[in-house]
C-alpha cells in the first residue's frame, strides 16, 4: 500500500492547470511546425504564422494561449494499492483547479447551473474521470477544454450495417459542420464502440493522446491517416479561411460494443489542444 | 488587400470593404458576448435603453482572461459569433456598424448586415495572446457581475482582422 497526500494532488493539479494554458506540449508544437511547412494558401499561412507567434508570446509573457482557458477536464488513473490521505479526493482536485485558475490569471468560465448560469468565479467544479488500475501508481491528465470546439462535437448512434464507411461519413460531417467555428486547424478525437457515454469519453481521451502519433491497431491507424487526408482536402483551412491544414491530427480510440450498435463520438478540439500528464 | 482603418467606421469606408480584405483596426471597440447580449436584449424588451452607444459602434465578441498587474487586458481572442446571432439583427437595425468574432453567421444576420450596410470581421480564433498586444486600454462599462462576460470598452491599435461578410453579403466562408 502506497500513500499519497491530498495536498500533493492539489499542488500538482494547480501547477498543471497553469502549465497547460501557457504552453503547448511538444507533440502539438511538432504538428504545428509540420502545418506551417505544408500550407499552400496565403491567408492560411498567415494565420498559422500568427498562431505560432501567439504561442511564443504566451510562453514569454506568461499569458494564456487562448482567453478560453476551458473547463478543466481531469483524468485520474489510480492504482488499486494507493491510499489517499487527507481531504476527500474530489475536493483536493477542485482545490487545485481553484488555485490554478485564480493564481494563474486564467479565465473563470464555469457557471454553477446550466440554466440559472451564475459564474462560480473560480472555474470549479472540474469534470473528473476516475479509473482504478493495477499497481500503486497515480497518474493525472489535465485537459482544459475550450467550448468553441466542444460545442461542435457530436455523437452518432450508427447501425452495424453502416460499417466503417458510416464512421468516415460521421467524422467528415462533424468536421464540415464545425468549419470555422471550431478554430481550425483542429485536433479530432474519435471514439468508436462501447455505449452512448463510453464513446464520448473515448473521444475525449483520444484528444489527450500525443498528436501526430497514430494508433497501434493497424486498421485504426489506417483510418486515422485516411481521415486526416480527407479532412485536409475539405479546404476549411487555418482560421476557416481556406487551405490544406484543417486538422493537425486525427486520434481514434475503440472499445467492444453491442451486437445492435455502432456508436461514434467526434470530440473536436481547436489547435490549442492542451494536455498535461504527470505520474507519481 | 490590406488596409489600415480608423474607427468609428465611415459609411464610404464600410462600402469599400470587400470580403477577403485583411484589415488593421484602430480606435474604440465595445466587448460583449453571450450573457451581455441576453441582458441588453432583455432591457430592450422591457422598453429600457442600452448601456452602450450602439449607433456606429463595433462589438467584439470576446471574454478576456484576467489582466496581470500593469497590463490592460489578459488573453483576448474572438469567441464564436453564431451564439450571438439571435440578438444581432436587432442591434444592427439600431445602428451597430460592425462585429468582430469568428465563425459562421445565420441567414437573418447576413440579411441584417446587407440591410444596414454593416460588416462582419473575423479575428484569428485562439490567438488571444497575440491579439492582446493590439489592445492598449480597457475599461469596464457595465454588467461587472457577469465576470468575464461584462461589457468593456477597449482601445485597439492595428488589430488584425479579415472581412468575412461585406455590405453586399459576400461571405468569405462560402468561397
Amino acid at each position: 500500500m502506497r500513500t499519497i497526500t491530498s495536498e500533493s494532488i492539489t499542488k500538482n493539479i494547480k501547477e498543471m492547470c497553469i502549465e497547460a494554458n501557457y504552453s503547448l506540449s511538444k507533440d502539438m508544437e511538432d504538428v504545428f511546425s509540420h502545418a506551417v511547412s505544408t500550407e499552400e494558401s496565403n491567408l492560411g499561412k498567415k494565420v498559422l504564422q500568427q498562431l505560432q507567434e501567439n504561442l511564443k508570446i504566451a510562453k514569454e509573457d506568461q499569458i494564456p494561449i487562448c482567453q478560453d482557458t476551458g473547463m478543466a477536464v481531469v483524468f485520474l488513473e489510480i492504482g488499486q494499492d494507493v491510499h489517499i490521505e487527507g481531504d476527500f479526493l474530489e475536493d483536493a482536485v477542485n482545490e487545485g483547479v481553484r488555485q490554478g485558475y485564480i493564481e494563474g490569471y486564467l479565465r473563470k468560465s464555469v457557471v454553477a447551473d446550466p440554466i440559472v448560469r451564475e459564474n462560480t468565479r473560480d472555474n470549479t467544479p472540474a469534470v473528473i474521470h476516475f479509473k482504478i488500475v493495477k499497481g500503486d501508481g497515480f497518474k493525472i491528465t489535465i485537459t482544459p477544454k475550450g467550448f468553441g470546439s466542444e460545442n461542435m462535437s457530436r455523437v452518432f448512434m450508427l447501425k452495424p450495417a453502416d460499417g466503417i464507411e458510416g464512421v468516415k461519413e460521421a467524422i467528415l460531417t462533424a468536421v464540415k459542420d464545425a468549419g470555422p467555428n471550431a478554430c481550425p486547424p483542429m485536433v479530432v478525437g474519435v471514439g468508436i464502440g462501447g455505449t452512448f457515454e463510453k464513446c464520448a469519453l473515448m473521444a475525449k481521451e483520444a484528444l489527450t493522446r500525443e498528436a501526430g502519433h497514430f494508433s497501434e491497431i493497424p486498421y485504426v491507424r489506417e483510418l486515422e491517416q485516411e481521415m486526416l487526408s480527407k479532412i485536409n482536402a475539405l479546404n476549411i483551412g487555418p482560421g476557416g479561411l481556406g487551405g490544406v491544414n484543417t486538422a493537425l491530427s486525427v486520434q481514434i480510440n475503440t472499445y467492444p460494443t453491442h451486437i445492435a450498435g455502432l456508436p461514434v463520438a467526434v470530440n473536436i478540439c481547436c489547435h490549442v489542444n492542451r494536455h498535461v500528464v504527470r505520474e507519481f | 488587400m490590406e488596409k489600415k482603418i480608423q474607427l468609428p467606421l465611415q459609411e464610404d469606408t464600410v462600402e469599400e470593404l470587400k470580403s477577403g480584405d485583411y484589415v488593421y483596426l484602430s480606435g474604440s471597440v465595445y466587448v460583449a458576448r453571450d450573457a451581455a447580449h441576453k441582458r441588453m436584449t432583455d432591457s430592450l424588451d422591457k422598453g429600457e435603453g442600452l448601456p452602450i452607444e450602439i449607433e456606429d459602434a463595433i462589438i467584439y465578441y470576446m471574454g478576456p482572461s484576467p489582466a496581470r498587474e500593469g497590463r490592460p487586458i489578459g488573453s483576448a481572442g474572438p469567441t464564436t459569433a453564431s451564439r450571438m446571432d439571435r440578438y444581432t439583427p436587432r442591434l444592427l437595425d439600431m445602428g451597430l456598424s460592425a462585429m468582430i468574432g469568428k465563425g459562421k453567421r445565420s441567414k437573418e444576420v447576413i440579411e441584417a448586415i446587407i440591410r444596414n450596410k454593416a460588416v462582419y470581421f473575423a479575428a484569428v480564433g485562439g490567438a488571444g495572446a497575440l491579439l492582446s498586444k493590439c489592445i492598449i486600454q480597457s475599461e469596464t462599462i457595465c454588467y461587472e457581475d457577469l465576470g468575464a462576460e461584462a461589457i468593456l470598452k477597449i482601445e485597439v491599435k492595428d488589430f488584425p482582422a479579415v472581412v468575412v461578410i461585406d455590405t453586399k453579403g459576400n461571405n468569405l466562408y462560402e468561397n
